[in-house]
């Protein structure tokens, strides 16, 4: 049992390890490589991030040179995870994801995308879609087609104006929770002005974060970056190489 | 079946019974390239791989939650309701043994 142990605490502090290496992204596409332009990589940002205001679908690329041996599909789960891609109501996110030196690649499916983008699919458009550009060299070429495809197979599958409408519902509860918050803040302390304020600030931010979706609070500044909703992903997609 | 270890054992064991034949049906295909090379056959490679690895990612959701579990169970305060009320710990999925191997196939 003590062996056991042992062993389990090994396997989490590998795991935390590797988390360290999982990034944080901040923008609808990144490529660490510097094998696009900044203009293309802008392009594909304004790109997806139109797609996500108008579908609500979350669709992120990211490039890498090397995974230095971690497994793939681990390496995309733990990345689309981490960044939370897609709505939390619908899991509506993707990650494409290309390890350049490595040869390999990989779109995870959110679960909420999988109906629209079973890994049959997925795997033809990495390998009729993709493929193809990247034998080239072709590098932009590949990744706007495959995302042009990803988009043409999940446009339909959710709508901006249903989770809008879901948000309002939900945020019609929410109020009276803060009221009695204030409330309760402002007979503890029990002092008028200064108990309001302090609730008053409180209300501000517990809404602001609530309502928002995250990123009107981050100080990050980039205009029109990425932020999670928060989707979650069961291991769909497919990998393939070139 | 969380409760029985038996159970959980013969679930275990089904799975990984169903991995290896997966994994010699792929060797059997490496003799026919004609077959691998179909577009048919490649979608259905692609599919059971889809499986495998949905398998492998709730598994190792299964297990973070029983890790947590099992985690609270044995802290201090929540030690001794979790003792009156019979709460039990729980097993991981565990690798199977020899699934990094790769399976021979005879003709």
């Amino acid at each position: 049992m003590l062996r056991k142990i042992i062993l389990y605490i090994t396997f989490i502090s590998v795991v935390t390890f590797a988390q360290d290496q999982i990034p944080k992204l901040d923008q609808y596409a990144t490529d660490f490589t510097n094998t696009l332009s900044t203009n293309e990589v802008n392009y594909l940002n304004r790109d997806l991030k139109t797609f996500d205001d108008t579908t609500s679908n979350q669709v992120v690329f990211l490039m890498i040179s090397s995974l230095d041996n971690y497994p793939i599909e681990m390496f995309t789960y733990e990345t689309a995870t981490k960044n939370q891609i897609g709505t939390a109501e619908n899991s509506n996110g993707l990650l494409f994801f290309v390890a350049k030196n490595d040869r390999k690649m990989r779109i995870e499916v959110g679960y909420g995308l999988e109906g629209a983008l079973p890994d049959a699919l997925a795997s033809s458009i990495i390998r009729n879609e993709v493929a193809p550009y990247f034998r080239k060299n072709n590098y932009y070429g590949g990744v706007q087609s495959g995302l042009n495809a990803i988009k043409s197979a999940t446009v339909g599958e959710y709508t901006r104006e249903r989770r809008t409408a879901d948000d309002d519902e939900g945020g019609g509860g929410l109020p009276i929770i803060y009221i009695i918050i204030f409330i309760i803040i402002s007979l503890i302390s029990g002092r008028g002005r200064g108990g309001g304020l302090a609730g008053l600030i409180l209300l501000g931010g517990l809404s602001g974060g609530r309502s928002s979706g995250g990123g009107s609070f981050g100080g990050g500044g980039s205009f029109g970056g990425f932020s999670g909703g928060g989707g979650s992903f069961g291991g769909g997609g497919a990998s393939g190489g070139w | 079946m969380l409760e029985d270890p038996n159970a959980f054992q013969m679930f275990q064991n089904a799975q990984g019974e169903l991995g290896n034949a997966l994994s010699r049906l792929m060797v059997t295909v490496e003799a026919y390239p004609q077959l691998r090379a179909t577009e048919n056959f490649q979608t259905l490679q692609q599919q059971l791989e889809g499986t495998e690895n949905r398998i492998a990612v709730e598994r190792m959701k299964f297990n973070q939650t029983v890790q947590k579990y099992n985690t609270t169970i044995r802290t201090f305060p929540e030690r001794f309701i979790a003792g009156i009320a019979g709460f039990n710990q729980k097993q991981y999925f565990q690798a199977n043994e020899g699934a990094d191997e790769v399976p021979t196939v005879e003709f």
